[in-house]
Parts: structure tokens; C-alpha cells; sequence
């Protein structure tokens, strides 16, 4: 075969091969490996009664938008709370009357923090704690309630 | 007392032929290595290399990859069905690919398809004094065979592993959306969730690369210490897929545990 036939059909191979390798970069894979969320971000703790099976890493949402996620989770020894670490975008900024809130996307999915703005005129800085908090929805509990409100009817 | 001897003896000689098998085998990757700026002056012996083990092998590539796409996707569908989370489906599918499938049957077809070839020719080279030819004329058969073929495997592997996966994944597609109805924007935006670039992707082709300089090193290596009769060279070709499946599949539990 000719030489300038083999370099055309490696040059074919290798340009369908990039072809593939973007597709696969861009249009399967998600680019957060690369960290770039943690660029320019300010840290908020909550304390929560109970959190549920929220994980590390799990996103932080306003109105269903990924404002942050959770980078740490520990737990407070005198008050028994425990206490999450979110690392939020500088570009949003909450007022001190926030309140945060554990939810599940579907009835089955992964667990994750809601934030919900309030009124006031002064916003939460680096290393502030969101007072206002409700905790995870657990199944047991909430069918326990509704077991004694049954029996109780 | 003799028995015991020769007892002990056959024990220890399958571990010393598989450490000469092994120093072989670095001996050549070394040289490799240290010759390889001279195969830059002469590329076109790598186009040529990339041509009949890359291009050649596009086909078979995939359409396995497509096959193998499409049975991720009726096992995955049947078996997600039970919990009722059958939008999970793409992420199974680009998951199973990117991290295992892609670059393991990626590596096992190219050692099939083009590393049986390679120890072929360099076991006929030798069998017709090819080699001792070029050493005469004072042509180094490193430089000008090994080399090249060395270069292209690790260029070409990566390339074809991409292609699988995305044959794949198409083909998962094509039974997921197509034939089950599954909705297709659950199916991509499932699979965003949960691959990653770092994690899955750029691993997968760390993987595949790896996984190409084996199989090559290994079918260059059985092509250069084969019998030169038709015999010898006929079981090269043989050890070169056995050895090749079998250090690949080995290769990748290890890396896999490194990375994951």
C-alpha cells in the first residue's frame, strides 16, 4: 500500500480516536475530579439532631441548585449534636436568619442539605454556625407516628 | 534421597524459568527505553506500526465493544428492574466500560488480533536470519524493529480502548432507549452523575496504556526467543496470547486496587 494511504488512514484512526476520548471527557464524565468547586469557597457549620445517612460530599442546595457540598461531618461531645462542615461558593452569600434543612432527592435517593434564605441584612461569614436547622427525615420515626396516630383514632 | 531431590528440583524449576522469563523481559523494556529517541528520527516505522495493529484492528474493536455494550445493558436492565431503578442503567453501563471491560478485552483483542502478529514476524525474521541480516549490515534490529512496534502499542492501545468504550456505551444506549424505551435524558444525565473525568476516564486510559506496553513487550519478547522452525514459531503465537490474557487480567487487580 501506499505510504501517503497508510498515513491518511492513521490519521483517521487517531483523529476518530479523539473524537471518542472527548465524547467520553465531555459528554459522560463529569469534571469534578479536577476540584474545581474548592477554588473560592467559605466554610458554614450547622448542627443538626440527626442527620439521616448524609455523607461527605454530599451537595449543599438552594432552591435545588448546588450552591456547596458537605466536606466534613463530626460529632459535638457535650451538646450530642452533630455537626457538618459545608464549603460554599464565595459567589453566594446567606443572611444570618438562614435556615438549613436535611432532605432526600426521591424517596429512596441520596441525602442532602437545603438552604433556605431569610430577611435579615447581615450575612453569614467564614466559620459562622446556621442556628436554625431541621433535622433528617427518618422512616421509622415517621411511620412510628403514624402507627400511634392510627391507633390513637 | 535422589527422588527427593529431583522433587524439589521440579518445584524450583518453573519459579526459575518464570524469573528468566521475567529478566527477559525488563532487559527488553530497557532497551527499548534507552533507544527510544532514535525511532523519532524515523516515524514513519511508527505510522506503519500504529497502521497494522491500531487501524487494522478498528473493526473488531468495535463491534465487540457494541456487543459488549448491549449485554451491560440487558443484564444491567434486568437486573435494575428488581429495585425499580432502571434510569440507573447508563451509569452501570459507562461505569462497567471506562473502569474494566474497555481496557481489559481491549488489551485480550489486541493481543489476539495484532501482538500474535507481531511475535509471528519476528519469529519468521528470525527463523530466515532477518535479523542476523540487519546486525551485519550494522542496522540495529532494536532501533529498527523493536522500537517502533513498542511505540505504536502504547500509542495505539489507549486509542483503541477509547473506541470500545464509546462503541460500548452506544451500544447500551441502542438497548436501553431504543429498545427499552428507558427515557434518554435520565440514561446520559444518570451517567454524568456518577463517572467522573479523574476517577474513571483519564484511570481507564492510564490503564489501557499499561496494559499496551505489556501485551506488545510480552509478543516481541516470545517473537525473539522462539525456535526458528515453523514449530517454534507457531507456539510462540500461542504463548503470546496465553501470557498476554493472563498478565493483563493479573495487571489489572493490581492496578485496579492501586486506583480505586
Amino acid at each position: 500500500m501506499k505510504r501517503l494511504t497508510i498515513d491518511f488512514l492513521v490519521g483517521v484512526f487517531v483523529l476518530l480516536a479523539i473524537i471518542c476520548l472527548g465524547f467520553l471527557s465531555i459528554n459522560v464524565a463529569t469534571n469534578s475530579g479536577f476540584g474545581n468547586e474548592a477554588k473560592q469557597s467559605y466554610t458554614l457549620y450547622a448542627n443538626f439532631n440527626n442527620i439521616g445517612s448524609l455523607k461527605v460530599a454530599a451537595p449543599v442546595k438552594v432552591s435545588g441548585f448546588v450552591v456547596g457540598r458537605v466536606v466534613n461531618i463530626s460529632l459535638d461531645q457535650h451538646s450530642y449534636q452533630a455537626v457538618v462542615t459545608m464549603e460554599i461558593n464565595d459567589k453566594y452569600k446567606f443572611t444570618t436568619d438562614s435556615s438549613a434543612q436535611i432532605l432526600t432527592t426521591g424517596l429512596l435517593g441520596e441525602q442532602y442539605i437545603a438552604l433556605q434564605s431569610g430577611a435579615d441584612t447581615e450575612y453569614l461569614k467564614n466559620g459562622d454556625t446556621i442556628t436554625i436547622t431541621s433535622s433528617a427525615m427518618v422512616l421509622e420515626n415517621l411511620i412510628g407516628k403514624f402507627m400511634t396516630n392510627m391507633s390513637s383514632k | 534421597m535422589q527422588k527427593i531431590y529431583t522433587i524439589i528440583a521440579r518445584i524450583g524449576n518453573p519459579v526459575t524459568a518464570f524469573i528468566l522469563h521475567l529478566s527477559g523481559i525488563l532487559r527488553l523494556l530497557l532497551a527499548a527505553l534507552i533507544n527510544l529517541p532514535y525511532s523519532f528520527l524515523r516515524p514513519q516505522l511508527i505510522v506503519k506500526e500504529i497502521y497494522y495493529s491500531g487501524v487494522k484492528s478498528i473493526l473488531i474493536i468495535v463491534v465487540s465493544g457494541w456487543f459488549v455494550g448491549m449485554v451491560l445493558g440487558l443484564q444491567g436492565y434486568n437486573t435494575l428492574q428488581r429495585f425499580g431503578s432502571v434510569s440507573m442503567l447508563g451509569s452501570v453501563v459507562a461505569l462497567t466500560l471506562l473502569r474494566e471491560l474497555g481496557p481489559v478485552l481491549t488489551a485480550i483483542l489486541y493481543a489476539a488480533r495484532a501482538g500474535s502478529g507481531i511475535t509471528a514476524e519476528i519469529g519468521l525474521m528470525k527463523a530466515t536470519e532477518q535479523l542476523e541480516a540487519m546486525s551485519v549490515m550494522a542496522v540495529s534490529p532494536i532501533k529498527r524493529v523493536i522500537v517502533p512496534k513498542f511505540i505504536g502499542g502504547i500509542i495505539a492501545v489507549p486509542l483503541l480502548a477509547a473506541l470500545f468504550n464509546t462503541a460500548g456505551i452506544w451500544g447500551g444506549y441502542f438497548v436501553g432507549v431504543v429498545l427499552f424505551k428507558l427515557d434518554h435524558g435520565a440514561f446520559w444525565s444518570q451517567m454524568q452523575d456518577s463517572v467522573s473525568l479523574h476517577y474513571d476516564v483519564i484511570n481507564g486510559i492510564i490503564k489501557s496504556s499499561i496494559f499496551g506496553i505489556t501485551v506488545t513487550l510480552i509478543a516481541v519478547y516470545q517473537g525473539f526467543i522462539a525456535k526458528p522452525t515453523a514449530e517454534g514459531v507457531s507456539n510462540a503465537t500461542t504463548r503470546t496470547v496465553v501470557s498476554s490474557a493472563l498478565s493483563v487480567l493479573a495487571l489489572d487487580f493490581i492496578l485496579t486496587a492501586l486506583m480505586f
